[in-house]
Order: structure tokens, then C-alpha cells, then sequence
């Protein structure tokens, strides 16, 4: 988790391709020398870019693209122009910015709680004595492991029985039990030298003091990746908002936009329903691009040590 | 103290995580339509049902092919991507955050952008075909087909992940046994066979649980590209159409949960017993 480059690398592996020459280090320019480097170096890189990225950037040109553009045997690559129609009409069939409105305050209000109670259990788990400490944390750890999915139906009966059905809340409940920013916090934690506690032990600092006043401030870089991958993981989240809701004032965006799919099932449609996609991946994409270390270090944590 | 820091999370998991789980084994002994206010106790029934039926077949083949093929394929693209990132070229920190990029993105989104891509008449999949005379295949009425495409697309959305991971492995590969292995004329095709992949057997058993469990845990990609799940019902997307699709039958689909509960519970405790020894969380 210690990646010293903290912006993006923007230059795109085309640029640096074409000056692969100047860049090369002092070794001799060879031409031999020059194709094997683009050939085992940059070519696979090019290609494993490309295969990301053309979907996503056909997602975009799609979406401004009117019926005539789409419903067609020969196939046009750029939109005739940048008009916003599609988003226009996706916003009016459905309401989508009710939707982009409520999975908003779904994702700001679940990842709060569950951040905070995330950094909560976890202090607890490394710094309060209390018996069971070891099982308490293997009961965390096999949460980990249990998916939402297999609890969809009897977590349905439960809020559904509870008057949460088309409610907010009843979409954010389930979810805010949180085993896995417990456990990354917990593994952080526990590789802090114990002299940083010592001092504030001495001055007589209680466990909450402690907490906000030494620990947290030490602990953002992991504290940034919980807060982050819960933040993705709630925006994209789609089986439970989509059984809980069936009405679209509490819709969050992916069930609306599985709404939208259902009205525009036509060929016509295919630019409507782009513009929705963009709506719902390109925040997404914006965060990943700008906070991408904290993310891939949070979704890959336990893959090696560290 | 303790409790009142750690309670409420502990709490809330208990009610929304295992308290489920306890809950679906009781459903599943009923034949219970969902809504209705009334149910009968019928013991295994709903599980006997499930096995003597055809979907058992069907659904466990369609789950174990999807599950097979997209931890088999996200695997071995994501460590060739793996060793394409990890040559000494400019460019790499880019070209690892855009491959990883799909992973974090919506399923729903992702399923609908390569829907059209697939479409028969108007996605570019067809338009390329037709440049080479072929007619698209019907990829969405076909149950096969739409099995394949949702394969693709998944594995399309999770290599990233196994790429970042498989690199992180290869760049915490001893660089001195490389080196000696180089002076004594092993090629690296040789290398890599003979020293990279046994040193990266703990990733790879790493990923193979994860992913493992993702796969069979895959939803948004299944329910969006095939709203009616011709071809593609996996366990998960059985359970979920039995119950909430037309049929309402809640004490069949808490069955179908309790044998991918019953899978899921023996790859993640097959994990936790060689996790202590092969995986260091630090």
C-alpha cells in the first residue's frame, strides 16, 4: 500500500509509443532492439487499454447519437453531433434525477454510518480489553464471507415487515452492518507501534480521545480506502435496491435504469439507454480515476502481504 | 467500553447477515407463495423437489460452467495482462489503473453498454461480422449464447482485478533467483513455467477463492443482459427469479439460497484452513 505516485499517469500509451525513442534508456537504438521493445512492451499494453476502453468510449459516442444514427446497416463511428436529446429524453421517460438524487443520499448516508462504525469495532477489536475478543472477530471475519445475495429474501420479509419497502432507509439498513472495513481497519491497526498509545495512556486520554486524537489521524490512508471502496460498493449496488423498490421515487440509479431498459427495449432506444449508462459509470469512473491507489489497494487488500 | 463501540455494527450484522441465514433454512421447509399470509410446513420438500426435477441439472451445470469458465478465464488473461504490466516500459501505472477500471464500475451500466454491442441488428459485433459476411448470432434468444456473451462480458469486468493482483505477486518475486536463473540460460519462457508460476501459487490460490466466490455470487451482469434468465440461471439468479420473478415462490428460492449458502460455506472454509499457511494478511 505504498504507492508513491499519487496522481494518474494521463498520457495515453499511443503518445508514449511514438516517442518510445527518445524515452528509451542509454541502450543502443537498434531497430531490432526498438520493434522488440513496442512488441512485448507496449503492443500488449496498447491492446489490454484498448479492449477497456473502446466499449466504454462507444458507450459515450453512443450516447449522443439520434435514432437514425443507430438504427442503421452501416455503421457511423462519430455522433453527427454533440446533442444531449438522449439525455433529455432518458430524464423525462423516467425520473432520473430522482433516481441520481436518491442514490446520492443512499451512498453519502450508508458509507458514513458504515465508515464510522467500521473504525468504531475495529479500535475496539485492537485496543479495549474484553473477553472473546478472538471469537467476536472470527464472527466478523465468516460475515466477510457471507454474501447479501443468499439473504435477500429473508432480509426482504424482515424490512418489507418493518415498513421499509419503497423507503430510503430500507434500502441503506441492511447494508450497514460492515465486516469489511472492519477487518481492513483492524489488520491496519494492528501494525501500529504501541508507543503512539503509551504517551496518551500516561497523560490519562480515555479510549475516545485516543481514538480521534492519535489514531484516526494516522490511520486516513486506510480510513480513505474503506471510506472509498464503501462509497463504490454502495453506488453500484443493485440486488437489494432493486427487490426492496418497485416504485420510482426511492429507486436508486442502477434499478432505474433497469426501468429505463424495460421502456426503451427498441433499437431506437439504444441511445437513451447509453445515456443512461453514462449517467450511472462515469461518476464512478471520475472517482477511480482521481483516488485509483486507494481503491485497487482496498479491493485487492489481502491478496499479498501488506 | 468494548461493546460500546463494537455493538451496533455487531448488531446489525447479526441481524442482517446471520440471522438470514437461520431465517432461510426455516423458509425453506415451507411451501410459502410470497405475499401470502399463509404456509405449510413441508419438511425437505422444496429440496427434493429442486433435485429430482430438471433443475438441478440445469441450474448446477449452468452455475459450475459459469463459475469454471469465468474463474478460468479472468485467471489466465489477468496474469498475461499481468506480465504486459510488468514490463520496464513507460506507460504501465496508466494501462494498470485503465484495465482495473471495469471492476469498480456498475454491472448495470457495464451489462446494458455491451447489450448493445451484442445486439443482432443494430451493435457493432454484428456490424464487424457482416464486414466479413456473416450473419450475428442471435445472442439473446439463444440460451447458449446468452451464456456465452454474459461469460464474456463478466470476465471482461473482473480480469483487471486478477491483473492487479497477479502483478503485485510477480514484482514480490525474488529478483536473485530470477537473475541466477538468466546467467544459467534459462529462457523466459522457462522462467516463467519453472520459477514464477509455482513462486506465485499462493496468489493463485488467493484468486481462485476470490474469485471463486465472486463468480458464484455474480448478479447485475446475469439480470440485466438476460432479464428472463433463458440459459443463464445460475444458482443465485435461480433463487432470486423463483422468488421475486413471476413464479413468488419464496420457499423454493430459500432452498436454492441454502445450497449456494451450503457451497459458498465449503470453499470459504477450505480457504480459512490453507489461508493461515499459504496467504499472509501481515
Amino acid at each position: 500500500m505504498s504507492a508513491s505516485s499519487s496522481a494518474v499517469v494521463v498520457d495515453s500509451p499511443q503518445a508514449n509509443a511514438q516517442s518510445a525513442a527518445k524515452h528509451e534508456p542509454p541502450r543502443p537504438f537498434s531497430k531490432a532492439n526498438l520493434i522488440r521493445t513496442v512488441a512485448t512492451g507496449y503492443l500488449p499494453l496498447i491492446l489490454a487499454t484498448l479492449v477497456v476502453f473502446l466499449p466504454l468510449l462507444w458507450m459515450l459516442l453512443s450516447s449522443f447519437k439520434q435514432p437514425g444514427e443507430i438504427v442503421t446497416m452501416d455503421l457511423k463511428i462519430l455522433p453527427e453531433s454533440l446533442n444531449l436529446e438522449n439525455y433529455a429524453t432518458a430524464m423525462t421517460t423516467v425520473p432520473f434525477a430522482q433516481f441520481f438524487a436518491n442514490s446520492l443520499i443512499v451512498t453519502a448516508v450508508g458509507s458514513t454510518i458504515k465508515v464510522m462504525l467500521a473504525i468504531l469495532t475495529a479500535y475496539a477489536l485492537v485496543f479495549v480489553r474484553f473477553p472473546f475478543k478472538n471469537v467476536i472477530f472470527v464472527l466478523i471475519l465468516v460475515a466477510l464471507m457471507v454474501p447479501a445475495q443468499v439473504s435477500i429474501l429473508p432480509n426482504y420479509i424482515l424490512i418489507a415487515g418493518m415498513g421499509g419497502k419503497n423507503t430510503l432507509w430500507g434500502i441503506i439498513l441492511p447494508g450497514l452492518g460492515t465486516a469489511f472495513g472492519t477487518f481492513l481497519l483492524r489488520q491496519h491497526f494492528l501494525t501500529l507501534p504501541s508507543s503512539i498509545l503509551e504517551a496518551a495512556e500516561i497523560d490519562g486520554a480515555g479510549h475516545w480521545r485516543r481514538l480521534w486524537q492519535i489514531i484516526v489521524p494516522v490511520s486516513v490512508p486506510s480510513i480513505a480506502t474503506v471510506a472509498l471502496v464503501t462509497v463504490v460498493s454502495e453506488w453500484n449496488d443493485y440486488i437489494w435496491p432493486l427487490i426492496i423498490t418497485d416504485r420510482p421515487e426511492t429507486m436508486t440509479l442502477p434499478v432505474g435504469l433497469t426501468l429505463l431498459q424495460n421502456s426503451e427495449s427498441n433499437g431506437a432506444g439504444w441511445g437513451i439507454l447509453m445515456a443512461g449508462a453514462v449517467l450511472v459509470i462515469v461518476p464512478i469512473l471520475l472517482v477511480f480515476a482521481a483516488l485509483q491507489r486507494y481503491i485497487v489497494a482496498g479491493l485487492t487488500q489481502g491478496s499479498v502481504t501488506g | 467500553m468494548f461493546l460500546a463501540m463494537a455493538l451496533p455494527n455487531l448488531v446489525l450484522i447479526g441481524t442482517f447477515t446471520y440471522w438470514p441465514l437461520i431465517n432461510n433454512i426455516y423458509y425453506s421447509t415451507l411451501d410459502w407463495t410470497l405475499g401470502s399470509a399463509s404456509a405449510t410446513v413441508v419438511g425437505l420438500q422444496n429440496y427434493v423437489t429442486f433435485f429430482t426435477s430438471e433443475d438441478a441439472s440445469k441450474v448446477l451445470g449452468t452455475t459450475a460452467i459459469f463459475t469454471l469458465v469465468t474463474v478460468g478465464g479472468s485467471m489466465v488473461l489477468g496474469l498475461l495482462v499481468a506480465l504486459a504490466l510488468n514490463s520496464k516500459v513507460r506507460g504501465t501505472t496508466f494501462a494498470r489503473s485503465a484495465v482495473f477500471a471495469p471492476y469498480v464500475l456498475s454491472g448495470v451500466g457495464v451489462g446494458l453498454v455491451w447489450l448493445f454491442i451484442f445486439d443482432p441488428g443494430y451493435g457493432v459485433l454484428a456490424w464487424i461480422l457482416r464486414g466479413f459476411g456473416q450473419q450475428s448470432p442471435q445472442w439473446i434468444n439463444d440460451p447458449q449464447l446468452s451464456l456465452v456473451m454474459v461469460i464474456i462480458v463478466y470476465v471482461w469486468k473482473n480480469l483487471g482485478y486478477c491483473a492487479v493482483v497477479y502483478l503485485a505477486g510477480l514484482q514480490s518475486l525474488p529478483r536473485d533467483v530470477m537473475e541466477a536463473a538468466a546467467l544459467d540460460g534459462a529462457n523466459t519462457a522457462r522462467r516463467f513455467f519453472n520459477i514464477s508460476v509455482p513462486l506465485l501459487s499462493p496468489t493463485t490460490f488467493f484468486l481462485l477463492i476470490t474469485t471463486m466466490l465472486s463468480s458464484l455470487q455474480a448478479f447485475d451482469l446475469i439480470r440485466i443482459m438476460t432479464p428472463l434468465g433463458n440459459g443463464t440461471s445460475t444458482l443465485i439468479y435461480e433463487a432470486y427469479l423463483q422468488a421475486f420473478g413471476a413464479y413468488n415462490r419464496a420457499g423454493y428460492s430459500a432452498a436454492i439460497s441454502v445450497i449456494l449458502f451450503a457451497i459458498l460455506l465449503i470453499i470459504t472454509v477450505l480457504q480459512l484452513r490453507f489461508v493461515e499457511r499459504k496467504v499472509h494478511y501481515s
